[in-house]
C-alpha cells in the first residue's frame, strides 16, 4: 500500500508534457541507438549526462528511462531483419527472429519482441518498486561458485543448440572459448593469445564475433553462390501482426522469459545475455514446434529471449536503487547522474531520495508503454526493408556492419577481425558447422573461468564449495535435471508407448 | 552510424552552449578516457572533471571513454594508440596504474603517455561486512597470522593499490605476502557486492568507494592508511591500530603521447583551471577527497620516483621481478 502510494506519486511526479516530451525524445533516441551495433545506451547516456545541468531531475531521468528501454527495443529489429545484433543481449533473438523474417514472419517476429518486451519490462518494474528490497538480499547471497554453477547450468541447456551432431557442435563451442580467451587474464593480469598485439590485451568484442559470424558470413555465403535467389527472403505472408496462433504461442514464453530474466539480472554479475540464452534454451526444449527451430524460425525463440533481456534490464534497477550498487555501464551512469544531482547514492537513496527513486521507476513504466506504441505501428515500415532486393540489401547489411563495428571502438583490428569471423562463418556454413555455439562460448567461457578460480580462491582451493553454496547447489541441481530430465522422460515414453501395445 | 555518433556529440554541445554562450565559444570539446568500468574511483574523477570543466566553462562538451581491466593496462595501449598526437584528450590514472604497469609486464606504460596534472589522493580503507566476526584491525591481523589463506580480501587489480596495501600490512605484521589471499575484481561494483553478499571477509579499497555503505551500518571500517585522521572519517589509522604503514592512493590525468609543447601546455593550463576552482574544491570536499595539485615537469618528476618505488614494494611482494 504504501509503496502504491509512493508510485502514485511517482507518476505525478514524472506525467507531465514537457516530461512526455522528454520520454518520446528518449525512446526514439534509444531505439536509434539500440538499432546501431557500436553504440550502447551506456555510451548514450555519458553523452547526455551534461543535460543534468540544464534539466530538472525528473526530466533527464525520464529521458535516460527511455534511452535505457528503448535500446533494449531497438536492439532486436536489426537482429530479426538483418541478423545483425546491435546489442550483445539480443544476440540470441538473431536465431529464431532472422529465421521467421526470411520465411516471411518478420512482422510477428518484430511484434512478439516488443509485445514481449513490453509485458517483461513492466512485470520487472513493477518488480523494482515492490519487491526490490527481498530479491536484492537473495541475489547478494549468490557467491562465485554460484555463478559458476550458474553458468554450467547454462552449458548443459545450450546443449540443444548444438545442432544434431555433438561432435560439431562442440567444435564450435572450442571455438567460442577460445575466442572469449583472448586478452588479459582480470585474475594475474597476463596477457594471453595476443600474439603481442597490443589492441587484442582487452579481448575480442563479442559483437565483433556475432555479427561476422551472422552477418558477414551469410553474406559472403550468398556471394559464393552463384545464383542468390535460391535462397531468398520470402515475401510477407499472412497478417502483418501476430496470428492467433502466434499469440497463443507467445504468452507463456513472454512470463517464463520474464522469469528468468528478472531475478538473473538483479544479481550483481547476472548480466543480460545469460538469461537470454536459458530462455532460448528453455523455449526450445519446452515447443511444441521443435522442428521449426533453426529452419522456419520459432516464435518462442524469439518471444523468451526478449522478454528475458528486458526484465533483466529491470532486475539492474534492483541493486541500484536498494543498494547504490551499479552493475552495468549503463546502471553506472544513471549513478553519476543522482550524484550530479547532489544525490548520495546509497543503501539509504530508497528512503532519503523518494522523489527520485518513484520518479525513475515511474519513468521506466512510462517509457515501456511509449515503447510500444512507438514500435508497433513502426512495423509496417521495418519489414518493408525486405523487400529490398537480396543482392542490395547484403550489399547494405555488409556496409552497416562494417561502420557498426568501426564504431565500437574505432580500432582497424577489429575490421580485421570482423572479416576473418565473416569467413570463419562461411567456411562454418559451407561444411554444416553450426555458428551459434562460438558466440555462447565466447560469452559464457570468460565469465565461467572468471568465476571458478574466484570461488576456489576464495575457498582457499577448498572444492567442495560448489555444494555447500546454496546457490551453487541449487544450479547445479537444476543443471542435473536438465541432464537427465529428457532421457528419463524418453524412457518413461517409450515404456508407456510399449505398454499400450501391449494391451492393445 | 558516425553521422548519429556526432548528432549526439552536437546535441550535448548545443545544450552546454545555450547555458554558456560566451566561455563556450572558444572552449573545445575534449574526449575523457578512463581505462576502468563505470562505478569506480576513476571514473568518478573522470566524470566529476567532465563536470567541472563544463561547469567552469572550460570545454564545450565531453565524451567519456571507459575501457576498464587489469589495473588499466587494458585502457592505456588504447588510449596511447588512439588519441596519439591529440591534444584535446586526457587519460585518468593513478597509483593503480603504476603497479599494474609492473605487474602486468604491459607493453605500454606510463612513460608513453604525457603526464599532466595529479589531481586528488584518498587514503584506502580497510572494511568488513557488518556481520563480520572482526571488530577492529587486531582480529583482522590475529586471523591472518592464525590462517592467512582462509581471509580472502577483495579489491581491485592485482598489483594494484589495494593489494599492495595488503601486501603492506602482512608485511610489517609478519605474514609473508604469497601466503595471503587476494581476491581482484575488476571496477568497484562487484567487490563491494562481494562483501556486502557476504563473500569475501574483507575488503580494501578507496574510502569513498565504501563511504555511503560505511554511513549505512552495512559495512564496518577497520581503520583507513593515512598518515593521520581525517576530516570526515570516522574510524582510526593503521598506524593508531598498531600497523606501521601509510598508504596513499593518488589520482591523476594524462595526455596521449606526441603532443606539441603548445598542446601539452594547453591541457595542464585548462586542467589547472578546472582544479583550482571552487566548484572543484567543493565537489572533492563531498567526496572526502584531499586535493593534492601538483603539474608538468614536478609532476613528471615525482611519477618517475614513484615508479621506483612501487616497483621495490611489489619485488618484495613476489608481484614483480
Amino acid at each position: 500500500m504504501d509503496a502504491l502510494a509512493l508510485l502514485a506519486h511517482g507518476f505525478s511526479v514524472a506525467l507531465t508534457p514537457a516530461n512526455l516530451m522528454w520520454c518520446l525524445l528518449g525512446c526514439t533516441l534509444g531505439t536509434m541507438i539500440g538499432v546501431l551495433p557500436g553504440i550502447g545506451p551506456a555510451l548514450t547516456i555519458a553523452l547526455l549526462l551534461p543535460i543534468t545541468f540544464q534539466v530538472p531531475p525528473e526530466a533527464s531521468f525520464i529521458l535516460f528511462a527511455g534511452i535505457y528501454y528503448g535500446a533494449m527495443y531497438g536492439g532486436s529489429t536489426t537482429s530479426i531483419l538483418l541478423n545483425t545484433p546491435g546489442e550483445s543481449a539480443t544476440v540470441v533473438t538473431a536465431l529464431e527472429g532472422n529465421r521467421m523474417a526470411r520465411s516471411g514472419r518478420a512482422g510477428a517476429a518484430l511484434a512478439t519482441s516488443a509485445i514481449g518486451s513490453f509485458i517483461a519490462g513492466t512485470i520487472g518494474t513493477l518488480g523494482v518498486a515492490f519487491v526490490a528490497p527481498y530479491v536484492v538480499a537473495v541475489a547478494l547471497r549468490v557467491d562465485a561458485a554460484g555463478y559458476f554453477a550458474l553458468m554450467v547450468l547454462c552449458f548443459v541447456m545450450v546443449s540443444a543448440v548444438l545442432g544434431s551432431s555433438a561432435t560439431r557442435g562442440l567444435t564450435s563451442l572450442a571455438l567460442g572459448l577460445m575466442i572469449g580467451m583472448v586478452g588479459i587474464d582480470v585474475q594475474t593480469g597476463q596477457p594471453r593469445f595476443t600474439f603481442g598485439e597490443v589492441a587484442l590485451l582487452d579481448g575480442i568484442d563479442v559483437l565483433i564475433v556475432a555479427v561476422g559470424l551472422f552477418a558477414v558470413g551469410e553474406t559472403l555465403h550468398m556471394a559464393a553462390r552463384r545464383y542468390a535467389g535460391r535462397d531468398e527472403v520470402l515475401p510477407l505472408s499472412g497478417s502483418l501482426y501476430m496470428t492467433r496462433a502466434e499469440w497463443r504461442r507467445s504468452w507463456k514464453p513472454w512470463l517464463r522469459g520474464t522469469a528468468i530474466g528478472f531475478p538473473i539480472g538483479a544479481m550483481p554479475a547476472g548480466g543480460a545475455e545469460i538469461p537470454t540464452f536459458l530462455s532460448y534454451a528453455t523455449e526450445r526444449r519446452l515447443s511444441r514446434h521443435p522442428e521449426e527451430f533453426g529452419t522456419t524460425g520459432a516464435i518462442e525463440g524469439v518471444a523468451g529471449p526478449e522478454a528475458a533481456n528486458n526484465a533483466s534490464a529491470a532486475g539492474v534497477m534492483v541493486p541500484l536503487l536498494t543498494l547504490g550498487l551499479p552493475t552495468s555501464a549503463t546502471a553506472a551512469i544513471l549513478l553519476s547522474a543522482f550524484q550530479s544531482y547532489g544525490l548520495n547514492p546509497g543503501p539509504l537513496l530508497m528512503q532519503t531520495e523518494p522523489d527520485l527513486v518513484w520518479g525513475l521507476i515511474a519513468s521506466l513504466l512510462i517509457a515501456n508503454v511509449a515503447l510500444v506504441f512507438l514500435n508497433l505501428p513502426m512495423i509496417g515500415l521495418w519489414v518493408r526493408l525486405l523487400r529490398v532486393p537480396a543482392p542490395l540489401l547484403y550489399g547494405g547489411i555488409l556496409v552497416f556492419a562494417t561502420v557498426g563495428t568501426y564504431g565500437i571502438s574505432r580500432s582497424p583490428l577489429d575490421l580485421v577481425l570482423l572479416y576473418a569471423m565473416g569467413v570463419i562463418g562461411l567456411l562454418m556454413r559451407r561444411f554444416d558447422f553450426p555458428t551459434a555455439p562460438v558466440i555462447i562460448g565466447a560469452i559464457l567461457g570468460p565469465i565461467a573461468e572468471v568465476q571458478f578460480r574466484r570461488a576456489l580462491m576464495i575457498s582457499n582451493g577448498d572444492w567442495t564449495v560448489f555444494v555447500t553454496s546454496g546457490a551453487s547447489a541449487l544450479f547445479l541441481m537444476l543443471a542435473l535435471v536438465a541432464f537427465v530430465a529428457p532421457t528419463l522422460i524418453g524412457m518413461w515414453r517409450r515404456r508407456k508407448v510399449a505398454g499400450t501395445s501391449r494391451d492393445g | 552510424m558516425l553521422n548519429r555518433r556526432h548528432f549526439l556529440m552536437r546535441t550535448t554541445a548545443l545544450a552546454t552552449l545555450a547555458a554558456l554562450p560566451v566561455a563556450a565559444q572558444s572552449a573545445p570539446a575534449v574526449d575523457i578516457f578512463i581505462p576502468a568500468n563505470p562505478g569506480g574511483g576513476w571514473d568518478q574523477t573522470g566524470r566529476l572533471m567532465e563536470k567541472v570543466l563544463l561547469s567552469e566553462g572550460l570545454i564545450s562538451g565531453a565524451t567519456v571513454t571507459n575501457v576498464g581491466g587489469a589495473g588499466g593496462t587494458v585502457g592505456l595501449p588504447q588510449f596511447a594508440g588512439q588519441f596519439s598526437g591529440n591534444g584535446n584528450a586526457l587519460m585518468l590514472g593513478g597509483m593503480v596504474m603504476v603497479g599494474a604497469i609492473i605487474a602486468n609486464n604491459s607493453p605500454v606504460s606510463l612513460a608513453d603517455v604525457t603526464p599532466i596534472a595529479r589531481l586528488t589522493g584518498e587514503s584506502l580503507a580497510l572494511v568488513v561486512p557488518a556481520a563480520s566476526p572482526f571488530q577492529t584491525v587486531a582480529d583482522f591481523v590475529a586471523a591472518l597470522k592464525a590462517d592467512a589463506g582462509a581471509v580472502p580480501v577483495a579489491g581491485g587489480s592485482a598489483g594494484g593499490s589495494d593489494h599492495i596495501l595488503l601486501g603492506l600490512i602482512g608485511k610489517t605484521v609478519g605474514v609473508p605476502a604469497t601466503s595471503m589471499n587476494y581476491i581482484p575484481y575488476a571496477g568497484g561494483g562487484e567487490a563491494l557486492a562481494a562483501l556486502l553478499g557476504n563473500q569475501v571477509a574483507a575488503g580494501i579499497s578507496g574510502y569513498g568507494e565504501f563511504a555511503d555503505q560505511v554511513a549505512a551500518g552495512t559495512l564496518r571500517l577497520l581503520a583507513t592508511s593515512a598518515g593521520e585522521r581525517q576530516e570526515g572519517i570516522d574510524g582510526p589509522t593503521l598506524r593508531e591500530s598498531g600497523v606501521d604503514v601509510e598508504l596513499f592512493n593518488w589520482r591523476a590525468c594524462f595526455g596521449p603521447p606526441n603532443l606539441t609543447p603548445e598542446a601539452k601546455a594547453g591541457l595542464v593550463a585548462m586542467v589547472e583551471a578546472m582544479a583550482t576552482s571552487d566548484a572543484w574544491a567543493q565537489e572533492c570536499a563531498a567526496r572526502n577527497w584531499t586535493r593534492i595539485l601538483m603539474t608538468g615537469d614536478e609532476f613528471e618528476a615525482f611519477i618517475a620516483e614513484d615508479i621506483a618505488r612501487i616497483t621495490d614494494i611489489l619485488r618484495d611482494l613476489g608481484l614483480a621481478t
